[in-house]
């Protein structure tokens, strides 16, 4: 058995020195190769509906809409990851500003919501980030003052008002919930029928066929996941970092870390709620039913196990948790099992994450000759 | 290395005891019913087969199955095949399942979705591509406003549940003062709402109870401050049991009536089977062994259980759908028309939809059920009106 | 908000809300325990706890005593509720050395950063919750009434049963317990000292692993204890009943000072009363959002908690 097990870490090691082998042999690569790879790889993505690929493809259910709820779980891992990832803040209770947005959009866009004045989508879900940017520095302006666990458990307590809330409030219509939330409009030109499973003149956003929705996720995704990649590399990514390695030695050396924390909650929650927004116009219904806490300690626990600090490891993570339970529907019961087995084996294995940051690793491996005396 | 070993061990064994335990209380997991001569027409079943609300999902899931097994032994050269979709309950695991459901145009009807909250966002999908749905379990009244198609009801709503309730409140327990509790869930707030309004005047006091509540100090203390002598419970047994127990051992003698969410054996067991004694239990359910024919020995030799909730009429649901395809209506279009025109003895009740696919009011049947002697016994069926 | 109906029953709802906070804070006392000697928010808690709900209605179960059996005497009551703490705490002690064997002991050898702990137990707690889904079927199971309850005193209009007097007074009698042998022994010193710095206490010869093995058992027997208390008092249990549970424990903990056995315990009678007067001034189903506001609003006066952290200064 030992000897099985350090084969299994062996063999890890080995596709560790890979990865990063394969990282250096990329970043040595030319730019316009770089940026080849890159774009065949997001062809790829977006065409995923049309290839009828085998293995991948889920049976029992329907593969757009599994595409699109990955695409939307990795918005919420890339804002998560802000959050934990870059400013090293625990947030337990994240599901609270994917609720908030999405009930944003419900509440101003849908004819059934009690509240009468309506507006389309498009002008919904910029009202709905910017609600939850404000909910984000409501929460973080008393609490981000307190330390790591206390932190945890406030948020927590955060993201349990709000379901609270949703389900007894008569704005949120409680647990009847609000149907119709409005989705964005337009018709399939007849320029698009060649791709195989649209038709022109059709909704584009219609709940039956999802590839539009699908899409739209994706191309969300992609311009956050950029544009939180140029944060990362700016001042206030820098900031984040230094606050995550040592909060006290970062204040001395002259970084408002109040500010920099409150920040990040609010990017975070920013994405949360756009997240929740996009997963719930393509719902068309809404109540409190989905929004319990444990789907947001699955979240975190994607992060963390996907590689906290690099978007590509939490994107990773967030597809495998959105994935792997629609792919093997037919373990029915056994799914969640499977997955608490597989969080306690990952982080015995690899704890930095499946795609590790780079810093996260390198730290790791100091904590690890740091360890105490009597061991 | 050690400890990786023990780590190692531990998750394996976890997981043996899981997978052992799940085995072994899990004998029929067979999903498709289809032998040969199959002519490749396929109904589905639509809900909860695993997650907290499975076990209703598995009463309806196995009356459905028997329905297609009598049909198939009948009809050998033209089998049709139960599809089985497990939602989970989950609104959010629906739609992808009834996309999918959709896209195979073999699939004419479905029985279910099971509950309300999946079918507000399956239904929708479902109906738009002209499937035929007959829930033989969710009860929500507002399913059926919402111009849906192909949506039918195979059983009362809560709008008939939530008035019957009253009324035996007011006739047989002779109530002056009805205390009213919801669980905020769509069911059980919408059965309290309708009590509530029955009652009227008699209503003295309200509360919600919250999921997975354990502790009813607060409300059970609100319930004998105003000396409520007849209290309604609209929810499931989760919190019913431990609420019935709560509430006697406070020495109130208030008499106790809930909704078909409740009327499982484990009010009984959990509450004491003393605590227990004389709830009253509403259900637009008939008592299996009340059910027509040879339904409930037939059930009984195929499952090894009794019928339980639901089960009948889920096996009234499944063979509307199945005389319809017998009769020619292959297509989901025909089989609507069919189902709407339907007009047939069940074994729960006469079966005749109404235009926007409820059950006729002169069929709708609602029972109550009373705790005597640690079980769960039929009453008797309430007069509407 | 219902002023007059709080004002008429303050006493009842107080002694209510006692009852339910003495099992919080029995359950408070394996996080605050965890917390005090590791710094880490031992989340599979919550299914230690669970494991021994079961265990109570297994035993029970076993011993001829069934669901429907009329409620034994005194003897018999005593005599029940002993064999189920012994098989709920050692059922849940060895859920708690399991978890700590499982899911923390590789961990801590590589000095991992806190977050994967906490990934880690989160783990864990899945695993132990499903596993007892599958084998229950996921359906609530009944537990035998064991008290006729009845009313014992009345105090000032409240009254008290002899429910609520077995809960809260064998309730404190194990806090009383667990205070002395962490003050009073040599393995509690040993509890102390690694609380308070691991790596002098390691070179002055306590050994740690065995002081962590401990007190995951000892969390794990109070969580145990509590467990018989909520099957008397509750009646029913489901595989996923540790959760809800296993947050409001946590919150009594950070509430009295997490680290700080005396804090669990007051946090867990205050929580326990707050939600109960919460629930009767603002209606039941806002019981949680008002225990976790006062929560945000004790720690925004008093970071630490009302007493304070520290597991090794709690003598002091």
């Amino acid at each position: 058995m030992n000897a099985v097990i350090s084969k299994v870490r062996q063999a890890d090691e080995g596709r560790v020195r890979a990865v990063t082998g394969l990282r250096s042999r990329w970043s040595n690569l030319p730019k316009p190769w770089r940026f080849a790879v890159v774009a065949a790889f997001v062809i790829l993505l977006y065409s995923l509906p049309g290839l009828e690929l085998p293995i991948i493809s889920t049976p029992d259910t329907d593969f757009n809409s599994v595409l699109f709820l990955c695409a939307v779980y990795v918005l919420v891992a890339v804002g998560l990851n802000v959050v934990i990832g870059l400013a090293g803040l625990l947030d337990l209770g994240y599901i609270g500003f994917y609720a908030v947005g999405a009930y944003t959009v419900a509440i101003l866009g849908s004819p059934n919501s009690p509240v009468v004045q309506k507006f389309p989508w498009i002008v919904c879900v910029p009202i709905a980030i910017a609600f939850t940017m404000v909910s984000g520095v409501i929460l973080g302006w008393p609490t981000l003052r307190l330390r790591g666990d206390y932190l945890a458990i406030v948020t927590l307590g955060f993201g349990e008002i709000i379901r609270v809330f949703a389900l007894n409030s008569t704005i949120t219509n409680g647990n009847r919930g609000i149907s119709a939330v409005p989705s964005p409009g337009g018709d399939w030109p007849s320029w698009m029928s060649w791709f195989p499973g649209i038709d022109a003149g059709t909704k584009i956003f219609s709940i039956t066929n999802v590839i539009g929705f699908y899409w739209l996720a994706l191309t969300i995704v992609i311009i956050c996941m950029l544009g939180v990649r140029r944060l990362e590399n700016s001042r206030v990514g820098r900031s984040w970092l230094a606050i995550r390695e040592d909060e006290d030695a970062a204040e001395i050396m002259g970084v408002p870390t109040f500010k920099y924390k409150l920040w990040a909650f609010a990017i975070g929650a920013a994405l949360g709620g756009l997240s929740g927004a996009l997963f719930f116009s393509k719902q068309t219904f809404i109540n409190s039913q989905s929004f319990d806490l444990f789907t947001s300690i699955l979240w975190v626990a994607a992060v963390v196990i996907g590689g906290a600090g690099n978007q590509l490891g939490v994107a990773l993570g967030a597809v495998l948790l959105a994935y792997l339970p629609e792919r093997f529907r037919e373990f029915a019961d056994y799914r969640l099992l499977a997955f608490g087995i597989a969080l306690i084996v990952m982080t015995s294995f690899r704890p930095q994450g499946l795609i590790p940051s780079n810093r996260r690793s390198s730290e790791l491996k100091d904590r690890a000759k740091e360890v105490t005396v009597g061991e | 290395m050690r400890q990786t070993l023990v780590r190692v061990v531990g998750g394996v064994v976890m997981s043996a005891l899981a997978f052992g335990g799940a085995t072994a209380c899990k004998s029929d997991s067979g999903s498709d019913s289809a032998a040969g001569g199959d002519c490749g027409y396929k109904i589905a079943f639509f809900g909860a087969l695993s997650g907290g609300n499975a076990q209703l999902g598995i009463n309806i899931r196995d009356g459905a199955k028997l329905a297609v097994d009598q049909y198939n032994e009948k009809n050998k050269d033209c089998a049709v095949t139960l599809v089985e979709k497990d939602s989970a309950g989950s609104p959010d695991q629906a739609p992808p399942l009834a996309q999918s459901l959709i896209q195979d145009t073999k699939i004419l009807g479905v029985v279910g979705p099971a509950f309300s909250g999946e079918s507000k966002v399956a239904d929708p999908i479902l109906s738009e591509a002209g499937v035929v749905i007959i829930t033989p379990s969710a009860t929500n009244p507002a399913l059926a406003t919402n111009g849906w198609k192909t949506f039918h009801r195979g059983l009362g709503n809560d709008a008939s549940q939530g008035p019957a309730a009253a009324a035996y409140i007011k006739n047989e327990f002779k109530a002056t003062k009805a205390f009213v509790i919801d669980d905020a869930s769509e069911y059980g707030k919408g059965l309290s709402d309708q009590v509530k309004s029955t009652l009227g005047s008699l209503v003295v006091g309200s509360a919600v109870v919250k999921e997975q509540q354990t502790d009813f100090s607060a409300v059970v203390q609100q319930i004998k401050s105003v000396q409520a002598d007849a209290v309604f419970f609209g929810g499931y047994v989760r919190e019913a049991a431990p609420f019935l127990k709560q509430l006697r051992e406070s020495g109130s003698q208030a008499k106790f009536i809930a909704g078909d969410g409740v009327k499982e054996e484990v009010l009984v067991t959990g509450a004491g089977a003393a605590n227990a004694e004389g709830a009253i239990l509403t259900c637009p359910c008939m008592p299996g062994e009340k059910a027509k024919g040879t339904f409930a020995a037939d059930y009984q030799k195929a499952t090894g259980r009794a019928p339980n909730t639901y089960s009948a009429e889920s096996f009234d649901a499944a063979n509307i759908l199945l005389n319809g395809i017998k009769a020619g209506n292959t297509t989901r279009e025909k089989l609507n028309d069919f189902v709407n025109k339907y007009e047939g003895e069940g074994v729960t009740t006469n079966f005749k939809f109404q235009p926007n696919g409820e059950l006729d009011p002169k069929s709708v049947q609602i029972w109550a059920y009373k705790v005597q002697g640690g079980k769960i016994v039929a009453d008797k069926e309430i007069e509407q009106g | 908000m219902n002023f007059s109906f709080v004002g008429d029953n303050f006493l009842s709802l107080t002694v209510t809300g006692l009852t339910q906070g003495a099992i919080y804070a029995l359950v408070a006392l394996g996080y605050t325990l965890v917390y005090g000697v590791l710094r880490l928010i031992n989340f599979a808690h919550s299914e230690v706890f669970m494991v021994g709900t079961f265990t109570t209605a297994v035993v029970w179960t076993a011993l001829g005593y069934g669901v429907n059996d009329p409620a034994p005497g005194a003897l018999g009551v005593v005599l029940l509720v002993v064999v189920a703490m012994l098989a709920a705490g050692a059922a849940s002690g060895a859920t708690g050395l399991v978890v700590e064997r499982v899911a923390y002991r590789t961990l801590r050898k590589r000095n991992a950063p806190s977050l994967i702990f906490l990934i880690s137990a989160i783990g864990a707690s899945v695993a132990l919750f499903e596993t007892m889904g599958a084998l229950t079927d996921r359906q609530p199971r009944g537990i035998p009434v064991l008290l006729k309850v009845k009313e014992v005193f009345s105090l000032f209009g409240a009254s008290v049963t002899n429910l609520q007097i077995v809960i809260i007074v064998s309730a404190l009698a194990m806090m009383v317990l667990l205070d002395l042998f962490i003050n009073k022994t040599r393995l509690g010193r040993g509890v102390r000292a690694v609380a308070q710095n691991p790596d002098v206490a390691a070179l002055m010869g306590v050994n740690k692993d065995r002081v962590i093995m401990l007190i995951f058992v000892i969390g794990g027997i109070m969580a145990g204890f509590a467990s018989v208390l909520y099957d008397i008092k509750v009646g029913t249990t489901t595989y996923t009943v540790g959760f809800l549970i296993g947050i409001k424990a946590f919150t009594a903990a950070v509430l009295g000072g997490i680290g700080n056995l005396r804090g669990a315990l007051l946090g867990g009678l205050l929580l326990g009363v707050v939600e109960n007067l919460g629930a009767g001034l603002f209606g039941n189903e806002w019981m949680d959002v008002v225990a976790f506001i006062v929560l945000v609003v004790v720690l925004l006066f008093r970071p630490n908690g009302l007493l304070g952290e520290s597991l090794g200064r709690a003598r002091a």
